[in-house]
């Protein structure tokens, strides 16, 4: 591949200008030792030092979210703020039903991927709740009617099945049960989930969510506010 | 209440792509920029180590010989790197690394980030070291973005030159594109992320005892210095097997919609600078108007499909859209506008699981993978994929009212229509070709078990389709981490890579040799609503023609049987 060489371009700047930009051809021949130099260079150059500029700037700035936003309590690591944790027992808010390994396996994300049309979904299988026994073990767990309407996202299996959030309708469903089982007036408890409904970002990005371990963790708080008054009144 | 979202979201893209256009366009041509007293003592030194001379210029044959042959070197690099990752040392724990790294599965992977698919055949958490995804990952979403990045500019310079032998010097191109856009854009963007919540460690999985007494394992790792510039350079995988669903990928809403930005703008900024370089800015806001006419309707069908409530579930009292596979967060608007963004744009970085969409919530991001990336696209590449397209339009075009086709001030001659016909059929042979392959073999067809029917051959079609089209979006109920899907797809990333950018290099590499021809009487307009009609009806056509038969027999009687 060869064609005539040219004056070097001196209007560098202007290509989109109607004079021809003449140049020196070179061969692909030539080109060895720029491709074998440039793929080390350059993967040094994005693999190692802009990682390590990014590390520096940003474990400095936001150490928290960097290690993973843990969430403590009393000095022990209880979860992490963004990942999805199981619920089962009836004093807690529980979170949507999970594809992740055996359920909230926070080392193996992934969903379902059945599709609309696979009788699995709807059904189940050996060892797999379809979402009719979903629905109906979400009713029974919190005493509703077979056709009080459910918001689906109590059915369903998120794309993570790490997914932290249930819908506010979702969590205002199992104020009662709740605070049936934890003794607790159910005003106070349909409070505290009002006070812990997020609106989505900036007024319009994302959806109206609660986060289900904040929830809870705010449970536990107020059953403690609420034992030694109690206790105070006896 | 989505509505508003996609509205800001496409009036964000449009808003950038002047200024951001503008700014490519002096990357391009070399001009000054405010970054240059920083930037030109690192890019000289760089050409000096690298023995690159910034004064010499490439023939578009050279172009796409170096091209191809940087894509190649940094893929033997990555497969060398996964091969021997066990010998790599930090985390996370041997124990948790349960997927073997196979030859076939380092070969796919290895391919797979050099082409900017990053179709993935593993799970992150499972599979690879720390040190694998930052030095072997990190590093080629960067570059891979910046070659696709590069070639954009040479293809661009073929029609903003007239009889010019060369198009550009591609390590020159590279080299600029990492300094002037991708590193620093990247930067900047993953500390945003950071900020937001996305884990930056080197930590071992973190053992947490939950409040009701369970253990969980978390995994982390240094998620932020991939999940920025996974979307930057339009590449789209993920660190972890959930990729964009996953809350440490993709906390909130506002990390999905940068996400969503930091993919879109530099390919729709391109346009501007198409029609800047080439001196036809209104044929360049044309095109984009075009790629907006096709999303806007492709998120309505989308958007439709997946909030109405599941059909077959109607019986089961449920409230809300199809929320199967999808995260709260998201809900179904931020869901959607995220298929028809990552399905455009080369960019498969998913934050919803496509298997579970309702069947025409399917057609949409399969139907954008087939059109071949045309709205948007890649960072570079979708430049070549829509003015491939506008060539294809001006011929008709000029064929209908008899006259000499033009584009962009070039004429479509018989040698130029050579190259482009093989530019537009190579999807459908590819794509066609090796769905018919899986279909008809064991192998194929044993790995779309889980949804069987028509589902299942979607599942083929669309894994082969997200591979020709570089994007690695997948139906991921498709078992695709076996001998046969890893070499199969090899084939179709390889060509969906560099077959098309050397059918597109060499065209431009035509163009470039051609003098400008001044618009006459004769000259069919290529800046107005008509061309832009024509240009519409070309691409839908032309896909129609090719996949009609393929799409009725996965996603269109999937709708129809529901």
């Amino acid at each position: 591949m060869s064609f005539p060489s040219r004056q070097p371009d001196e209007a560098h700047g202007e290509a989109a200008s109607p004079a021809a930009p003449g140049a020196t051809n070179v061969r692909l021949v030539q080109q060895l030792r720029p491709a074998l130099l440039s793929v080390l260079a350059l993967s040094l150059v994005t693999g190692g030092l802009f990682p390590l500029v990014l590390f520096a700037i940003g474990v400095f700035l936001f150490p928290y979210q960097a290690g993973g936003s843990l969430t403590l309590l009393r000095g022990t690591v209880v979860g992490s703020r963004l990942i999805g944790q199981d619920f089962t027992g009836p004093e807690w808010f529980q979170p949507r039903p999970s594809a992740a390994g055996n359920g909230y396996d926070g080392t193996a994300s992934g969903a379902t991927n059945l599709a609309p049309d696979n009788p699995r979904l709807k059904e189940g299988a050996a060892g797999f709740a379809g979402i009719r026994s979903l629905a109906a073990q979400y009713r029974r767990r919190n005493g509703l009617a077979a056709d009080t309407p459910i918001p689906i996202d109590a059915v369903t299996r998120s794309g993570s099945g790490l997914d932290p959030d249930i819908s506010p309708a979702n969590a205002f469903l199992q104020v009662t049960r709740v605070a049936k089982v934890r003794k607790l007036e159910e005003g106070a408890v349909r409070r505290l989930v009002a006070r812990h409904v997020v609106q989505p970002q900036l007024g319009f990005l994302g959806a109206p969510r609660v986060s289900v371990l904040e929830l809870n963790l705010a449970l536990v708080r107020l059953q403690q506010q609420a034992a030694p008054a109690s206790r105070a009144a006896r | 209440m989505s509505w508003l979202e996609y509205t800001v979201f496409i009036a964000t893209v449009l808003a950038l792509a002047y200024p951001l256009g503008t700014y490519l366009a002096q990357v391009c041509e070399r001009r000054r920029t405010f970054l240059d007293p920083l930037l030109r003592p690192v890019e000289s030194a760089l050409y000096r180590l690298l023995g690159v001379r910034d004064d010499q210029e490439m023939s578009a044959v050279t172009y796409a010989g170096c091209f191809l042959s940087f894509g190649s070197g940094c893929a033997v690099l990555l497969f060398l790197m996964l091969i021997l990752q066990h010998a790599l040392p930090g985390g996370p724990p041997d124990a948790y690394l349960t997927t073997p790294m196979t030859v076939d599965l380092a070969a796919n992977t290895a391919v797979s980030f050099t082409t900017t698919t990053t179709w993935q055949a593993y799970a992150g958490e499972s599979t690879l070291r720390y040190l694998s995804q930052v030095a072997g990952l990190v590093a080629q979403n960067f570059l891979a973005g910046a070659g696709g990045l590069a070639v954009g500019f040479g293809f661009i310079r073929g029609f903003a030159r007239q009889s010019s032998a060369t198009i550009g010097n591609f390590w020159v191109d590279l080299v600029r594109s990492l300094l002037w856009v991708l590193l620093p854009l990247g930067l900047i963007g993953s500390l945003a992320l950071v900020w937001q919540g996305v884990p930056l460690n080197l930590s071992p999985y973190t053992l947490a005892h939950t409040l009701e007494g369970r253990r969980q394992v978390i995994a982390q790792g240094p998620v932020a210095a991939l999940e920025f510039i996974k979307n930057l350079g339009t590449n789209g995988g993920g660190f972890f097997n959930a990729n964009g669903a996953h809350p440490y990928a993709n906390p909130t809403p506002l990390t999905n919609f940068i996400g969503m930005l930091a993919i879109c703008a530099l390919p729709a900024a391109l346009m501007i600078t198409l029609g800047q370089l080439t001196q036809r800015l209104r044929a360049g806001w044309l095109l984009l108007s075009v790629m907006v006419v096709l999303f806007v309707g492709g998120l309505a069908v989308c958007d439709r499909a997946e909030r109405a409530p599941p059909p077959r579930l109607g019986d089961l009292h449920l409230v809300g859209g199809n929320m199967e596979g999808k995260e709260v967060r998201f809900g179904i608007g931020e869901s959607t506008l995220t298929t028809v963004v990552t399905s455009n744009t080369s960019t498969g970085s998913y934050n919803a699981q496509h298997d579970s969409y309702q069947p025409l919530g399917v057609l949409v991001p399969l139907t954008f993978l087939l059109l071949g990336e045309v709205v948007f696209g890649g960072l570079g590449t979708g430049v070549y994929s829509i003015v491939m397209m506008a060539l294809v339009a001006a011929f008709l075009g000029a064929l209908m009212i008899g006259r000499t086709p033009e584009y962009l001030g070039k004429k479509v001659t018989a040698t130029e229509t050579r190259w482009i016909s093989l530019y537009v059929l190579s999807a459908p042979m590819v794509v066609l070709v090796l769905t018919a392959v899986a279909v008809l073999t064991h192998a194929g067809r044993a790995a779309a078990s889980l949804n069987t029917g028509p589902r299942g051959f979607t599942e083929i079609l669309f894994a082969y389709a997200s591979c020709m089209a570089n994007n690695g979006l997948a139906l991921s109920g498709l078992d695709a981490n076996n001998v046969f899907y890893n070499t199969t797809t090899i084939i179709a990333m390889l060509a969906g890579r560099y077959g098309l950018a050397v059918l597109a290099l060499v065209a431009a590499g035509l163009f470039a040799g051609q003098r400008r021809v001044l618009p006459s009487s004769g000259t069919l307009p290529i800046d107005t609503p008509t061309f832009g009609l024509l240009l519409l009806g070309t691409i839908l056509l032309t896909a129609a023609v090719s996949f009609l038969p393929a799409l009725a027999m996965g996603p269109i009687v999937e709708f129809l049987a529901r």
